[in-house]
């Protein structure tokens, strides 16, 4: 907890307001900082590329953020709770083929029904990995990265063979992401609202504080009464729950739905939070930095395929950016903690 | 005066100011605490009136953080009474205390980094609004309103990284605040304070008790406790000793009964013959941590760097041997040079370095007590590149012989040890290196007098065989004791030196604490 | 006598610290030590008994040959991994670097490079790969797991640039058979054969020697390690660089027992490593486990994957049996840290109701249980 030992560094005589100051507006820039880049890259490849803003790449890129935007909401949670979710790519994945299969086995399916049992799926496994982090008492990152694959494996057992194919899907399901409001996707709006309740939830109701508090220092929490196995569970319950959601959503946009659906998305997901912000141990950034970052993200590979470059840059990028953003954060930790020495010798001579 | 004598004599009516009240707001009656092979409490009582502050004073080990540890429902009394408010009470929980109404303001705050300081004060009992929002306009007007009555300057919006002890020490009583707390304990609240910030926080313990809160006040200072606090409790070996109001008592009396008896710590020994300067320190420093520090270390001299916790006084030690990076100066053993940031360097030249944290940075707790031993001498123990267990296990018996170790297996794991024996694996593993320059931080930090006697002992011994032996202690009768010369530090700066002659704990401390002008 | 009048504060208690296990886990370690590889022995032979029950082709030579050239690889690079967790960090990026070089050797060679040369420098690359992860986890004290979570990614999306969607498996059979073949006289595969030499060095180096030890050191405690003078930067660096080059000569293995470079050869295989490295009673939290304990696993891993295959069960869905298999190895050491939550649950409940009816409490044993239960290590990974 490097949190921690900053915190409790020696003494000072001088009332601090300027240092706390100095650390809030460099947090705040992290932020701003992501969206500037944003702006900036999507200027320049305008620039380049007039077309890069037309309407209907600017849908296609709408559209990949939204899934990932999404699963990066339920991400953040966990994330910021000191924990970590790789089971999100598998259950989107599960869910996505359970969910839309319905209307090859049955022939009467309500949307609704469909939405609700790719929820329950999500809400099973969430609640599973929820149970082997707080009960089981074993790290995040083993539990997920085995849920992975056995939910991953557990997919592959159902699909068998086959495959769900656009054609035996209904064009009600297929309005879910083509439907549009105002030129824009109404999925996207949808999930842009839901980010908002997020974000407004985690800053305004004790529960969501009780993540970041669990975040930034886990004895602290329990010594305050923080009910931390059960808040981590619920974190890990609702990422389950909003993977399941997003199964179905993605089964709505690609139509063609086999047992990979959505591999190697929780290397995306981790990536767009840790790009946008949000502590890798922990404590502090938003959901809508982590949504930021998921645009900021598909934005790049939207880019480089109207640019010309290979998509097989895609993956390389979106590890190097991770690296960048933790070694940013790094950084920006380092320099506040000499800033704020410095500044206690200032105070103390 | 109530001397304790294995009946309860505690007294039935505490007097505090006049006033008279029956019963104490919280009581604790023979209660006993064991850790496995350590007794952290045999027989400890107290009482604790509203209205009053109320010291605890004693000596290292004598079990006072135990003590508060179980008020604030951390470690739970294995024996005994706890009543609160005249009902037998267990805290579960820390939770369960803080409910019950008992703040505890520890030396070192725990909160949390990332979030704001009214938030850390409200954590759990946010102010709330309508659909059960937090109300933040409330909490942190209300934050504001108790840092204006206590005369504090901070933005509770701020994010509290960073935030000096003294500042964090604010955020916890403005907590104790918003809890009514009926008890508020102060564990050693004055010890990392410079002495305008322990002004303030004495203002405030002031204003508490007038509020009528009991203030259990934990401290070493004893002219503070004379200052401060209504009563006075004295433990000693985890067993409650006396109790009595503060202007009843003398300081005589206090540290008589904190020691046991007329222990005479400083054993002068004979003048000790130093030859030839081993340890050359130059213009070391380190920015915003310590500035410029010079000074040697001759064969055969021990001498003590002395100062405040969080003086710099360890970081110069560490940076000396390797363990921390500094950004300037030199540091030279036989005149040779060592490469800064190495401590397998500094062993090379012949450093030793038994560290301040025994359990996290002087011994491996979950390894066996022969591999602790061993773990710095793992070279010499190779047989053909191959690690000899033979040669190891006859290594580590010698040196736990050689410092009368009282171990049942040396293949358990060393966190079966006691303290003290702790502290002599930390010792055998770097004597077995024999080194020149031995550095060592708090060498009897909580451990118990026959050992502490013992270690003061061997490190006599040492400098008699020609070691050069720096030692930095928060004890200052260690101090006397030990030392030929003494260097004292004050906010990361070498500010004074004696030698043992001249000497005395006051000057030492007048030194250490003196602030410069405040701009 | 005046002298312990105004000492300046001493004894800085560590303020809120919640009450230590240690005395409680380390003695359950210590026995439990040779314990967990006798349990993986008994569950090696039950599986080698339900194997041959299940199949008669099981202990076939052609099936032990299969068996080993199906965790060749895998158990080649748990090897390293091993050391690392045991230092307390983690390597996910192992299955990318072997893609990696398996996408490299193809590259090289469609360029006509030469093998031998090839070779040299893809085990180059290896020790490069290594040695970034390394750099970024020690030098810039990143948490290893984000690192490495950052290179699964970045090595496999080089890998994708190398190669793009482009196979090549126009491989010499001198080379290809090395891969499929076993060894002339044994009934060993080259893979197995490798893992055992480099198994009997890590043996020795893990177990007897003043650097193996200070791998347990740095896993128990890196700040004491450090304090005793080893090197902690240096060593974990080191051993990223040996998981590099040996995930490198993995890759190589693996494109000549598939004869084919693709950028996606060996993905997902970083949970088998990790299973692997969990299921020999390596600790999660690091400084515990052995080198007998990889090499248990590996057979056990290996019996239980080809007992599984003779029967119907689809390879794609191997992932449910691995996963599970890793759970439960990170769970089984938990399981009595469990016991003690659900007694601290009823404890709890108890000790409401006596204090409510303002009864003294009895159970001290549970009392000590209760407080150490609540400094368990549920957090994720930390470096």
């Amino acid at each position: 907890m490097n949190s921690q030992t900053l915190i409790s560094k020696g003494s000072s005589k001088k009332t601090s307001g300027d240092r706390g100051d100095l650390a809030s507006r460099i947090f705040r820039l992290r932020e701003f900082g992501i969206f500037g880049i944003l702006i900036l890259f999507v200027g320049a490849t305008t620039v380049a590329r007039p077309r890069f803003l037309g309407g209907q790449n600017i849908r296609f890129i709408l559209i990949d953020t939204t899934v990932f935007a999404l699963l990066a909401l339920g991400e953040t949670m966990v994330v910021v709770s000191r924990n970590v979710d790789l089971s999100v790519g598998s259950v989107l994945g599960l869910s996505a083929f359970v969910s839309s299969n319905l209307y090859q086995q049955f022939h009467h399916v309500a949307l609704v029904e469909v939405f609700l049992v790719g929820l329950g799926i999500g809400l099973v496994c969430g609640a599973l990995n929820g149970l082997l982090v707080t009960v089981g008492k074993v790290p995040s990152l083993v539990v997920t990265l085995a849920t992975l694959y056995i939910i991953r494996g557990v997919d592959v057992l159902i699909v068998g063979g086959g495959q769900v194919v656009a054609n035996s899907l209904p064009n009600s399901f297929i309005e879910v992401t083509s439907s549009q409001l105002l030129g824009v996707p109404t999925v996207s709006i949808v999930v842009a609202v839901l980010i908002g309740l997020g974000a407004y939830y985690m800053k305004n109701f004790r529960s969501g504080r009780d993540l970041y508090a669990i975040g930034s220092n886990p004895d602290a929490a329990r010594l305050v009464g923080i009910a931390t196995s059960r808040r981590v569970f619920n974190a890990f319950l609702l990422s389950g729950a909003i993977a399941g959601v997003t199964g179905v959503i993605w089964a709505s946009y690609y139509g063609t739905i086999d047992s990979t659906a959505g591999t190697g998305y929780e290397l995306q997901v981790v990536a767009a939070v840790v790009v946008g912000g949000v502590a890798i141990f922990g404590g502090s950034g938003s959901v809508i930095g982590a949504a930021i970052g998921a645009l900021l993200l598909n934005t790049i590979n939207s880019a480089l395929y109207v640019l010309g470059v290979s998509a097989f840059w895609d993956q390389a990028i979106a590890g190097f950016l991770l690296l960048l953003a933790i070694s940013l954060d790094r950084g920006i930790f380092v320099y506040l903690q000499r800033t704020i020495r410095r500044k206690k010798v200032l105070g103390g001579s | 005066m109530y001397y304790h004598r294995g009946t309860s004599t505690l007294p039935e009516v505490g007097k505090n100011n006049g006033t008279h009240m029956v019963t104490p707001t919280l009581a604790l009656k023979h209660v006993r605490k064991y850790f496995g092979a350590v007794h952290a409490l045999e027989d400890a009582s107290l009482e604790l009136f509203a209205g009053e502050i109320h010291a605890l004073v004693g000596e290292n080990g004598a079990g006072k953080s135990t003590l508060v540890k179980i008020l604030a429902g951390l470690h739970q009394k294995d024996a005994g009474e706890m009543l609160f408010e005249n009902f037998e009470t267990t805290f579960t929980s820390p939770k369960d205390s803080i409910d019950s109404g008992i703040a505890v303001i520890y030396q070192e705050p725990t909160l949390f980094p990332d979030l704001t300081i009214a938030e850390n004060i409200y954590m759990e009992r946010q102010p709330r609004r309508s659909f059960n929002r937090i109300d933040y306009e409330e909490m942190n007007s209300s934050v504001s309103s108790i840092f204006a009555s206590l005369g504090v300057a901070l933005d509770p919006r701020q994010v509290s990284i960073g935030l000096s002890i003294a500042e964090q020490q604010l955020v916890e009583i403005a907590k104790a605040l918003t809890l009514n707390a009926k008890v508020v304990v102060m564990d050693e609240p004055t010890a990392a304070l410079s002495a305008k910030e322990v002004e303030r926080l004495f203002h405030i313990a002031k204003t508490l008790k007038a509020q009528g809160v009991a203030i259990l006040f934990i401290s070493h200072r004893l002219e503070e406790v004379f200052r401060l606090c209504d009563r006075v409790t004295v433990m000693r070996d985890g067993r409650f000793v006396m109790s009595d109001l503060t202007e009843n008592v003398s300081e005589e009396t206090l540290v008589r009964a904190m020691v046991g008896r007329d222990v005479d710590l400083s054993e002068r020994s004979e003048q000790r013959s130093v030859h030839e300067v081993v340890l050359e320190v130059e213009r070391l420093s380190e920015e915003g941590v310590f500035n410029d520090i010079s000074f040697s270390v001759r064969a055969g001299e021990v001498v003590a760097l002395s100062g405040l916790v969080g003086s710099g006084r360890s970081e110069v030690v560490g940076a000396i041997f390797g363990i921390r990076r500094y950004d300037y100066g030199s540091v030279k053993v036989n005149s040779t040079q060592l490469k800064k940031g190495s401590p397998a360097r500094a062993m090379e030249a012949g450093i030793a370095l038994v560290p301040e944290d025994r359990r996290q940075q002087g011994l491996v707790m979950e390894m066996a007590i022969s591999r602790n031993i061993a773990l710095a001498s793992l070279a010499s123990l190779k047989r053909f590149g191959v690690l000899s267990s033979k040669a190891e296990k006859n290594f580590s018996k010698d040196w736990a012989l050689k410092l009368r170790l009282k171990y049942s297996k040396l293949t358990s794991p060393v966190s079966t040890l006691s303290g003290g024996n702790q502290q002599k694996v930390v010792l055998a593993k770097w004597l077995s290196r024999s080194p020149k320059v031995l550095i060592v931080d708090e060498p009897t930090r909580g451990i118990d007098i026959g050992t502490k006697v013992e270690v003061h002992r061997l490190i006599f011994e040492l400098a008699r065989t020609g070691v050069a032996v720096l030692v930095v202690s928060s004890e200052l009768p260690e101090v006397l004791a030990l030392s030929d010369r003494i260097l004292v530090m004050r906010e990361g700066s070498l500010v004074g030196e004696f030698e043992r002659s001249q000497a005395t704990e006051e000057k030492i401390i007048a030194l250490a604490t003196t602030t410069k002008a405040v701009a | 006598m005046n002298d312990i009048t105004t000492v300046p504060n001493l004894d800085s208690g560590k303020g809120a610290t919640l009450p230590n296990t240690q005395a409680n886990t380390s003695k359950r370690s210590f026995k439990s030590l040779l314990v967990w590889e006798s349990g993986l022995f008994v569950v090696l032979v039950a599986s080698v008994i339900g194997g041959s029950i299940l199949s008669p082709q099981f202990l076939t030579a052609g099936n032990i040959l299969n068996l080993q050239l199906s965790i060749g690889e895998i158990a080649i690079m748990a090897l390293p991994l091993a050391l690392i967790v045991i230092t307390g960090e983690i390597d996910l990026s192992v299955a990318s670097i072997l893609g990696l070089s398996s996408s490299l050797v193809g590259y090289l060679w469609m360029h006509h490079v030469p093998m031998s040369i090839a070779l040299s420098v893809v085990l180059v690359v290896g020790a490069l790969l290594g040695l970034f992860n390394g750099v970024l986890v020690t030098r810039l004290g990143l948490p290893s797991l984000a690192v490495t979570i950052g290179t699964l990614a970045l090595y496999r999306g080089v890998a994708l640039v190398i190669l793009g969607s482009n196979i090549v498996s126009n491989f010499p059979p001198s080379y290809t058979s090395i891969g499929v073949n076993s060894i002339p006289g044994f009934d060993i595969s080259y893979s197995m054969f490798v893992f055992i030499v480099l198994a009997v060095i890590f043996g020795l180096v893990v177990h007897f020697t003043p650097f193996g030890r200070s791998l347990f050191a740095i896993g128990l405690n890196k700040e004491a390690a450090a304090y005793a003078g080893i090197r902690v930067k240096r060593t974990k660096t080191t051993l990223y660089v040996l998981s590099g080059v040996i995930c490198a000569l993995a890759g190589v293995l693996y494109t000549f027992r598939l004869s084919t470079a693709e950028y996606n050869n060996g993905s997902g295989l970083e949970l088998n490593a990790v299973s692997l490295v969990l299921l020999a009673g390596v600790s999660i939290f690091g400084g515990r486990g052995s080198i007998l304990g990889v090499v248990l696993a590996v057979a056990t891993l290996g019996t239980i994957q080809n007992g599984l295959l003779l029967t119907t069960f689809p390879q794609q869905a191997m992932g449910v049996v691995v996963g599970g298999l890793l759970l439960i190895s990170v769970f089984v050491p938990n399981a009595s840290l469990i016991r003690r939550q659900f007694q601290e649950f009823k404890f709890k409940k108890v000790a409401k109701k006596r204090s409510n009816s303002g009864e003294s409490m009895g159970d001290l044993e549970t009392k000590r249980i209760l407080s150490s239960a609540t400094g368990g290590k549920g957090d994720m990974l930390q470096s």
